[in-house]
């Protein structure tokens, strides 16, 4: 048999850069290969647009009155925090093994989840286009200037890549795929408990006062506000008076606390 | 200079104490079988020497690095297999190997040469570009061993590889651990298939309760285990008599099967020749269809060190 060394010398920024791309690379074969999860990708935004934009809105009266044009921003956040996807392959590799094999090897500690959430944000970024296809087709525009959209975009793509480690980092603790497909029934409510589909001004005091302050309220308020889309009361909250900041700042304490969490985890014996 | 050695590794989770002081030495080059019940400690074992858990007491070292304390060093010279086959099954076959390939730093060409060479190498190259969902079990096993090939380890660790698998697909496993070992390969395995260790390994290692309870070699292990007699009667009604000659020169009373008409004792090795025991067995009335002694097998072997606990012995290869 052929013995094979490995060429190239092991610098440590060096090899974190190749291994990180190695993991995304692996990551976005598989989806690749996945005819099922590119439909879900093309179908999940059509689906959501039509079942909320159609059947609620046509009971809801929006902010602006087009329930469409408060809702397709609202859409775009609930796709930037689904966790779903990064905690279910995570958990799945730890329940088959790939995560033991890949700890085994000589490879730079934060690469491999890293490779894997920017892969993921990658997929991401394509369900933020077709949404936002979606979104044209049924009345929603961009009302600001180029410059603004993109901040909305880059907000969007910044909050998701926190919700990523978030899900690296659950999808570890729970380690199995099943188990993490099965918190979907949880995760569900939280999105719900936003101003994602309604404004929260006509909820109970209390139940207000947690949905202004979920970090996807100030996604999905942000995003509004930057695209010039109607923003609804912001019942005094901070978080909804001071969107893009709040966006920011949820998304760098998501960061701060789940990198670490999530790398830990994954080179953790 | 020997590729692993362990002192005294200890490792509890929770109230279960998984590991309780094992030792172990493998020589450079050498296929070491660690074997045992389930729950007897061998996975564990295999996890702390790969660098996946860490001892709570004790000190190990594979190809001469700490692995608690340099475990990069450990990772950069082995190669492992785990209990269940780590490939994704969303990738062909060839990507796979492609993808660990990068991972080990080997470049773009390089990572797919590697990969077409070890599908070619393990014939596995008809099956290369279809996604490994569709592959069976034995193949599956096939490719995650081979994956732990990359980059040609010099301590490889296989955690029950052939687990689960048919014979064909075991023999193939089996072909690609030798030429392994013959081309210097240190490997460690933990297997519940006594002909297997028999057949691969140079040393095996009894592992119960979390401790080495005999080592040596497949023959030694043997040897030290006396002989064994078979006697089976034409009719079943001689059985108990049968016994009652045999139990004269066994360490032990015979354990009987009925069913087949048959006895098996153990003695030790020389308490009686065979043509001694026919005429005993003759002398008694006994209609013997079949009488032998033998080596006893390796399942004999495991029983009798891991059914009984009393037995602590250390056997000299």
């Amino acid at each position: 048999m052929t013995t094979v060394s490995a060429t190239s010398a092991r610098t440590p920024a060096r090899s974190a850069v190749v291994d990180g791309l190695a993991a995304a690379e692996r990551l976005l074969t598989k989806l690749r290969h996945d005819p099922a999860a590119i439909s879900m990708t093309v179908g999940a935004p059509v689906v959501m647009v039509l079942i909320f934009g159609y059947i609620f809105g046509s009971a809801i009266t929006a902010p602006g009155g087009n329930y469409r044009a408060y809702l397709i921003p609202g859409l775009y956040a609930t796709i930037a925090a689904n966790i779903l996807p990064s905690m279910v392959a995570v958990a799945r590799d730890n329940s088959r093994g790939v995560v033991d094999r890949f700890r085994s090897m000589p490879i730079t500690r934060a690469a491999v989840p890293t490779g894997q959430a920017l892969a993921t944000a990658l997929y991401g970024l394509i369900s933020f286009v077709l949404m936002g296809l979606c979104g044209l087709a049924v009345g929603w525009r961009i009302h600001n200037g180029p410059a603004d959209a993109a901040a909305a975009l880059g907000l969007l793509v910044l909050f998701q890549f926190a919700m990523i480690w978030v899900g690296i980092y659950l999808g570890l603790v729970i380690g199995k795929e099943e188990t993490a497909a099965q918190s979907s029934i949880l995760i569900f409510p939280i999105t719900m408990l936003s101003n994602v589909f309604v404004p929260t001004a006509g909820m109970p005091a209390w139940l207000r006062a947690i949905a202004d302050w979920n970090p996807i309220s100030a996604v999905a308020a942000a995003v509004r506000h930057l695209f010039g889309n109607p923003v609804g009361p912001t019942n005094g909250a901070w978080p909804l008076e001071h969107p893009v900041i709040a966006c920011l700042a949820w998304t760098a304490l998501l960061l701060i606390i789940f990198v670490p969490l999530g790398t830990a985890r994954y080179a953790r014996r | 200079m020997a590729a692993i050695e362990a002192a005294g590794l200890t490792k509890a989770f929770g109230s279960v104490q998984a590991l309780d002081g094992l030792d172990l030495e493998v020589p450079d080059g050498s296929v070491c079988g660690l074997l045992g019940p389930n729950g007897a400690g061998k996975t564990t074992a295999v996890r702390i020497l790969a660098t996946l858990a860490r001892p709570d007491v004790g000190t190990a070292s594979v190809g001469g690095h700490d692995v608690v304390r340099y475990p990069q060093r450990v990772r950069s010279v082995i190669g492992l297999a785990g209990q269940h086959a780590a490939v994704d099954e969303d990738l062909t076959g060839r990507e796979n190997l492609f993808i660990l390939g990068l991972m080990h730093h080997l470049g773009r060409r390089g990572a797919r040469a590697r990969a077409a060479g070890l599908l070619d190498q393990f014939g596995l190259a008809d099956a290369a570009d279809r996604l490994v969902k569709t592959w069976s079990g034995g193949m599956r096993r096939r490719l995650d061993v081979i994956g732990s090939l990359i980059v040609t380890p010099l301590v490889l660790f296989l955690d029950e590889p052939t687990t689960g698998l048919d014979p064909r697909s075991r023999a193939d496993i089996w072909a690609t651990i030798g030429t392994l070992a013959a081309e210097g390969t240190t490997v460690l395995l933990t297997t519940q298939y006594l002909e297997e260790a028999d057949r691969l390994c140079d040393q095996i290692v009894i592992v119960d309760s979390g401790r080495v309870t005999t080592h040596g070699s497949p023959g030694a292990l043997k040897d030290a285990l006396g002989s064994r007699v078979d006697v089976t009667v034409a009719d079943g009604a001689d059985l108990t008599a049968a016994s009652a000659v045999v139990v004269r020169f066994a360490q032990r009373p015979p354990s009987l099967e009925p069913s087949e008409n048959r006895l098996t004792a153990a003695i030790a090795a020389g308490a009686v020749t065979l043509p001694e025991l026919v005429r005993e067995l003759d002398a008694a009335g006994v209609a013997a269809q079949d009488v032998s002694i033998r080596r006893p097998t390796l399942d004999e072997v495991f029983l009798d060190h891991t059914g009984e606990r009393a037995i602590e012995r250390e056997v000299v290869a």
